[in-house]
């Protein structure tokens, strides 16, 4: 079974102000990538465009996972191909139980062919199955009875995201930031959980700024993002340099990128501002 | 198409039974259309009334033709004199399960509820077997001294209770439509709890069998006498259907000393009904009287039900939920009276808007001078699925009193963006993610709900967003 995602000269805009400017990425199942890159180079957008967010417009290129156009699916339609994104910062749903949520989402994804309306998975089977992923992870059996992302801290929400892979086990897992706003020792459990559910088992791509979520999940390829484009792509070594280093080598190796990356940010301080 | 078939035939019937009314015969009895004070006599005729309940029928009549049609709410198009005001079906004569519609039996499949309670739904007036399963219930609360009946037979078997307190809630100049169910009225329950018993169950409009309730002016009256409990469910999440366009229902509670009931509806009307409600209850020194009501359907909804605390320690809650689709208004709110010290209310609205339905929040909070100590908190949360729809929230806070605290929040808000894209990211289609979503709003409700109806009311919503996405 390998499974490969694939990404050519992928171009997207928001409000006609491009983001993307022509992505290249191929990951094999089972593969650990790392994606860098210093803010607003559009690594959560390339992410966010993958698993099928309607606010971006992708004007070229495509997205494909095997021989299926990812495009052309709807965002549930991927996450039932097997694609898989935790969120830096996900939704709330107030009154809705984390279980059931669950309950659904793991139904559609093992059987992508479901329909509205048709069984869920039997009650007892999921529960128990919910039961030992979520001690696995440590986490609270009251969890499953909280209201989806409600009132959780930052913390939390990471975890819940990670319980959510546990579940679901895509095919490719991208995962935005997870060490973000974590203290150091629950930045290890996460990485530690990563590595147990998901090394070697799936494609992962770690968008990170840091190296502990790598400490479990060392990446066989690292890739720079800057002013929406992947400029520089190595093995685990570049990684390494970039958090000890930073990336100024990186910005003068790519001065139009880097100009790239300038102006967007600068449009997001504007809209920051503005809003 | 059946049931039009059935009321033509009715209607046939009704013409050659004009004349002989009285002899009870086995077909139907329809008064004609319109509304006099001939038709109102004949009703309370046909009834075999007291004179007390004639004369009340007739001053109400007079009330109804004096009042003008209320300027808030929504546009009412009723032509008063293009209606049946009574039909009585005879035993085993009613509507038969074919005449229902089968758009109105699909959803009863879908919702899973029991062929007996089906047909009591859908207003079959046919042996069905409540009477063999609720018999021993019956008894049991016959032996505690509860009353419960439809309120004909009430008014026939218990004059003087009834007597002492019907209208006396609301009464027939409180409004347009509570003085035209006065005139007109119906079926609806009566209940009397005694001092001090406590029902544990849920009493449930099916369980009254053999009775006129599914009237368009049915009246209920409900006593609950002192440290007594009772819950009370009507309705229910099923589609209701009525040959008339207009539904007026009255509905007067009367909580005594230390008494306790909580009054659930749950209506789902079809889209041409004019559903029209006045309900209110007084309640008494520390007794606590909840309002849950569901309001789905309809072609305009104007529903407030209402507490008065009329005493030092009563409580009022009312919980509102209101669901507006396409062509339906929703103008559902309540009404909270603090007319004695140390009064405690509540009131939680949430109203949800879709495919072009429009909900509004009407509200009314008064304390009156000397209602020293009350404390009151209203929240109301809209929730509007596209931009085709609509909410809007009327509160009216009256406060005569200084030493009150009254609160009041209000929210709006769309399906967001990002939860339905969260959701879907997760393997949910967009109808599943919504329908998830309008749950997860109305959860603080449901959970208050008995779990059947809770089962049925999360159905429902899932029926209702079925098809609105996309």
């Amino acid at each position: 079974m390998s499974h490969v995602l694939r990404i050519e000269n992928l171009r997207v805009s928001v409000d006609g102000k491009p983001i993307l400017r022509g992505v290249n990425l191929e990951m094999k199942h089972g593969e650990t990538h790392a994606l860098m890159g210093p803010n607003g180079s559009g690594k959560s957008t390339l992410g966010l465009v993958i698993a099928g967010h309607p606010g971006y417009e992708v004007t070229d290129g495509s997205i494909f996972l095997d021989d299926e156009d990812v495009l052309e699916m709807e965002a549930d339609g991927r996450a039932r191909a097997g694609i898989f994104m935790a969120f830096q910062r996900p939704a709330s749903v107030p009154g809705v139980k984390m279980a059931d949520f669950l309950r659904h989402a793991t139904t559609n994804v093992r059987r992508p062919d479901r329909k509205e309306g048709e069984e869920l998975i039997p009650m007892r089977e999921f529960r128990q199955e919910l039961k030992a992923k979520m001690e696995q992870l440590k986490m609270d059996p009251e969890f499953a009875r909280r209201y989806v992302n409600d009132g959780f801290s930052g913390g939390e929400m990471k975890r819940a995201e990670i319980l959510q892979l546990a579940m679901l086990q895509p095919k490719f897992a991208i995962l935005d930031e997870t060490d973000s706003g974590l203290d150091a020792d629950a930045v290890r459990l996460a990485s530690a959980s990563i590595a147990e559910i998901g090394r070697e088992k799936m494609g992962l791509l770690i968008i990170t700024h840091h190296d502990k979520l790598l400490e479990h999940n060392p990446p066989q390829f690292t890739h720079v993002m800057l002013g929406g484009r992947i400029v520089e792509t190595g093995g685990p070594e570049l990684a390494h340099e970039l958090y000890s280093q930073g990336y100024d080598r990186i910005r003068a190796a790519y001065p139009e990128a880097d100009r790239a990356n300038q102006e967007m940010l600068s449009d997001e301080a504007a809209e920051f501002a503005l809003g | 198409m059946a049931t039009e078939t059935a009321i033509e035939n009715n209607a046939a019937i009704g013409e050659i039974n004009k004349y002989d009314f009285r002899t009870e015969s086995k077909a139907f009895f329809k008064a004609r259309k319109g509304i006099d004070a001939e038709i109102v006599a004949q009703i309370s005729e046909m009834k075999g009334e007291p004179d007390w309940m004639r004369d009340f029928r007739l001053k109400s009549l007079d009330v109804f033709f004096s009042k003008p049609m209320p300027k808030w709410g929504g546009g009412i198009d009723l032509d008063f004199q293009d209606i049946y005001y009574y039909l009585k079906p005879s035993e085993g004569k009613g509507k038969t399960w074919d005449d229902v519609p089968q758009e109105i039996k699909d959803t009863f499949d879908k919702l899973g509820i029991p062929e007996a309670e089906r047909k009591f739904l859908a207003g079959v007036k046919a042996q069905f077997e409540s009477e063999v399963v609720y018999g021993s219930l019956k008894e049991d609360l016959a032996a505690k001294g509860v009353i419960f009946l439809d309120t004909d037979s009430a008014v026939r078997e218990h004059p003087e209770l009834v007597r002492e307190y019907f209208g006396k809630i609301i009464p027939p100049h409180d409004n347009k439509f509570a003085a035209l169910n006065s005139a007109v009225w119906s079926g609806g329950s009566f209940i009397y709890i005694p001092p001090g018993v406590k029902i544990e169950f849920p009493l449930q409009a099916y369980f009254r069998i053999n009775a006129e309730n599914m009237g368009q002016f049915e009246r209920t009256l409900i006593i609950v006498d002192e440290g007594a409990e009772v819950h009370y469910v009507e309705g229910c999440t099923a589609p209701m259907y009525s040959s008339e366009s207009l539904h007026s229902a009255v509905v007067e509670v009367v909580c005594k000393r230390g008494s306790r009931c909580r009054y659930t509806t749950i209506q789902n009307w079809a889209n041409n009904i004019y559903n029209l409600v006045t309900k209110r209850a007084m309640a008494y020194a520390d007794a606590t009287m909840e309002w849950v009501d569901g309001n789905l359907g309809s072609k305009l909804t104007m529903k407030y039900p209402a507490v008065y605390m009329m005493e030092p320690g009563a409580r009022g809650e009312i919980l509102s939920i209101a669901f507006s689709s396409h062509g339906q208004h929703q103008d559902a709110g309540a009404k909270l009276v603090h007319a004695a010290p140390n009064t405690t209310g509540q009131i939680i609205s949430k109203s949800i808007s879709k495919n072009g339905g429009r909900s509004s929040y009407r509200g009314l909070v008064r304390v009156e001078k000397g209602a020293k100590n009350s404390k009151c908190n209203v929240v109301c949360d809209a929730l509007i699925l596209d931009p085709h729809s609509r909410s809007d929230t009327y509160p009216y806070i009256e406060i005569m009193e200084q030493d009150v605290s009254v609160g009041h929040e209000a929210s709006v808000s769309r399906i967001g963006e990002e939860q339905l894209f969260y959701l879907m990211s997760r393997g949910l289609s967009e109808a599943e993610a919504s329908t998830m979503i309008v749950n997860g709003f109305i959860e603080p409700l449901v959970k208050e709900l008995p779990m059947e109806y809770a089962v049925e009311m999360n159905r429902l919503i899932q029926l209702q967003m079925e098809g609105s996405v996309g």
